[in-house]
């Protein structure tokens, strides 16, 4: 953790506060430079958005609806190229090489192979438990089974979800329950290793109980990989996040260490969408 | 807010009093009433469509029934009636099938994913898909007229077994677009993202989840789309297929090398519906006999068709969950 000091010498603006000179336990693992985002019908959902992303920390977007939280996200692995001519204006850099994920240079298919995703409903195929998580492998043309045996319960004990499947591998993996499901969608993002772990608001559709397994697994998996992670709940933004930034309307309107952002707000915006006063 | 509630509130409770008068209530009479009489105009109208039928369908039994055996079946067409068969027509009708099924199967299928999956959607597309389902509704007899120009004439195909089901190929083509399609479209747009967000391309998208979920609706669409075109007779008409053939086409395999051959293909041929058709025809009443028990198999074909459309169905969709 940083200490206030540090911060406030940064969080002057408001806009893209990055706590300066990443101590050696904080790698920046991406960078999001002055993004901007058009749909195909030229409507500007983010206005120059900067944003530091720091390795094995969970960082929450948070933000009222419509404020481009869960936009931001899927530029991260290019989702927005699936569907006509969005544009894409400045960068997010992959660290270590500082490569640029939204440049011509780089293939969305090898973007996604690198930076997984978990959706805001769980989405698992209508295949079995073991094939879910294999998926990826597949995908990638990984043949021997040994290995993705391995893989498959090193993901599943990883998600938290080995021990309610592993004498069920072969059933549907829809014969699960929501919390369970979610849980393999994570198993299934997790089995190709990614360099970060996009999360879509990934308890909201699903009960309190379950929404507490997500919670304590964001927790736990933050030590393997960098979450990035969308969220309408504050109180699971305080509770598993160490970075938070709050947008609104396109605009990034403050980012800082989260207990910084819910205990000590610098922008009124960001105290009224705190305390509940609109969003 | 609160004045506006307290000036309000008198009208309110006047209206609230007012509710149950018994114009009201006889209100509520009258349209149970109509509700009543609708439910019986339903059911009449549901019982006439199904009496009408079961009559046409018993008619057919009673009269074709007894003359459906195992000789029925191996025998050619003849002069006399009670040695007729329907040997050559029903193996010309599993021919031209088999033709239909090799053209418009895959054509069909490929176009559907293409159009759902792969098109971008401007107004080219909506033209192509507006046509392609107005090309359903074409009366089947323009398909037949289009395959004597092209198929007999044009290519010289000549009156055989590959023109009849290239014809039929094309009639049925847009319901397998079509069908394929929707069942395409029945996949949810989640499954697509999760299988792109794991890095998969679009062809591995396709090839291990779009098909695999789709097939039952796929499968369904196409025995329809093949139990109407067993039964269609006015296209084959135009195309000149024969009402008497007392042969087979040769085997599709012989003993020497190459084993296969596709002599059969360019046989003249006769089909079930044609062959009732020209029974119908006859002033003798023993052929009439023959046209029911025809018209009794081909009943009992598309029945099983659409049955295992039905099963396949259910089955595929007890197992999709999304």
């Amino acid at each position: 953790m940083m200490t206030t000091s540090t911060l406030d010498s940064t969080a002057s603006s408001a806009l893209a506060a990055r706590p300066n000179g990443p101590s050696p336990s904080q790698e920046l693992r991406a960078e999001v430079r002055n993004l901007s985002f058009f749909y195909a019908t030229g409507n500007k959902v983010l206005n120059s958005v900067s944003l530091p992303i720091y390795e094995n920390k969970v960082t929450a977007l948070i933000g009222p609806s419509g404020c481009g939280k869960t936009t931001l996200l899927r530029c991260f692995n290019r989702m927005h190229d699936l569907y006509g001519k969005n544009r894409y204006d400045g960068e997010i850099l992959l660290f270590p090489e500082g490569k640029n994920l939204l440049g011509d240079d780089i293939d969305p298919m090898e973007v996604r192979m690198r930076i997984g995703m978990v959706f805001q409903k769980p989405n698992p195929f209508p295949k079995s438990i073991f094939e879910n998580v294999a998926y990826g492998l597949r995908v990638r043309g990984v043949r021997k089974k040994s290995f993705i045996q391995e893989r498959v319960e090193w993901s599943l004990r990883h998600a938290g979800l080995w021990k309610e499947v592993k004498d069920r591998l072969t059933d549907l993996a829809t014969s699960l329950s929501g919390g369970q499901q979610q849980r393999l969608c994570i198993a299934r993002a997790l089995a190709t290793e990614p360099e970060i772990l996009l999360l879509d608001e990934p308890t909201s559709a699903l009960d309190p109980i379950s929404t507490g397994h997500i919670e304590e697994l964001v927790t736990e998996l933050k030590k393997d990989v960098t979450i990035v992670m969308v969220t309408h709940n504050m109180h699971q933004a305080s509770r598993c996040s160490d970075y938070t930034a709050f947008m609104y309307l396109g605009d990034l309107i403050e980012y800082n260490h989260s207990t910084e952002i819910f205990t000590n707000p610098r922008d009124k915006r960001t105290e009224s969408y705190i305390t509940g006063r609109f969003g | 807010m609160a004045d506006a509630e307290q000036t309000n509130d008198p009208t309110k409770s006047k209206v609230g009093e007012s509710i149950l008068t018994d114009l009201v209530l006889s209100s509520i009479r009258v349209r149970k009433w109509i509700d009543f009489a609708f439910m019986v105009v339903g059911l009449l109208a549901l019982l006439f469509s199904l009496i009408t039928l079961l009559a046409l369908i018993l008619d057919l039994v009673r009269t074709g029934g007894p003359r459906v055996s195992w000789d029925f079946f191996t025998s050619f067409p003849s002069r006399k009636a009670m040695k007729a068969g329907i040997l050559s027509a029903w193996v010309g009708s599993l021919c031209v099938m088999a033709v239909t099924s090799l053209c418009a199967i895959p054509l069909g299928i490929a176009a559907g994913l293409y159009l759902e999956e792969y098109s971008k959607k401007n107004w080219i597309t909506t033209f192509i898909e507006l046509n392609i389902v107005n090309l359903a509704g074409v009366p089947s007899i323009t398909f037949g007229l289009m395959a004597l120009g092209i198929f007999v004439y044009g290519l010289g195909m000549g009156q055989s077994i590959l023109t009849a089901g290239l014809t039929l190929g094309l009639l049925v083509l847009p319901i397998v677009i079509v069908t394929t399609r929707e069942a395409i479209r029945s996949v949810p747009n989640s499954i697509r993202e999760a299988s792109f967000a794991l890095g998969s391309s679009k062809w591995q998208m396709v090839r291990h989840h779009i098909l695999p979920y789709s097939s039952g609706g796929i499968l369904t669409g196409v025995i329809i789309s093949l139990s109407r075109a067993i039964g269609e007779t006015a296209p084959l008409i135009t195309i000149g297929a024969l009402t008497f053939i007392a042969f087979l086409p040769p085997s599709p395999v012989n003993e020497t090398f190459p084993f296969v051959n596709f002599q059969w293909l360019t046989e003249p041929f006769t089909v079930l519906p044609i062959q009732m058709f020209n029974w119908v025809s006859r002033p003798e009443k023993e052929f009439h006999v023959n046209a029911a028990a025809t018209g009794l198999i081909l009943l009992m074909m598309t029945l099983v068709m659409n049955g295992i459309a039905i099963y396949i169905r259910y089955r595929f969709r007890r197992k999709l969950k999304w």
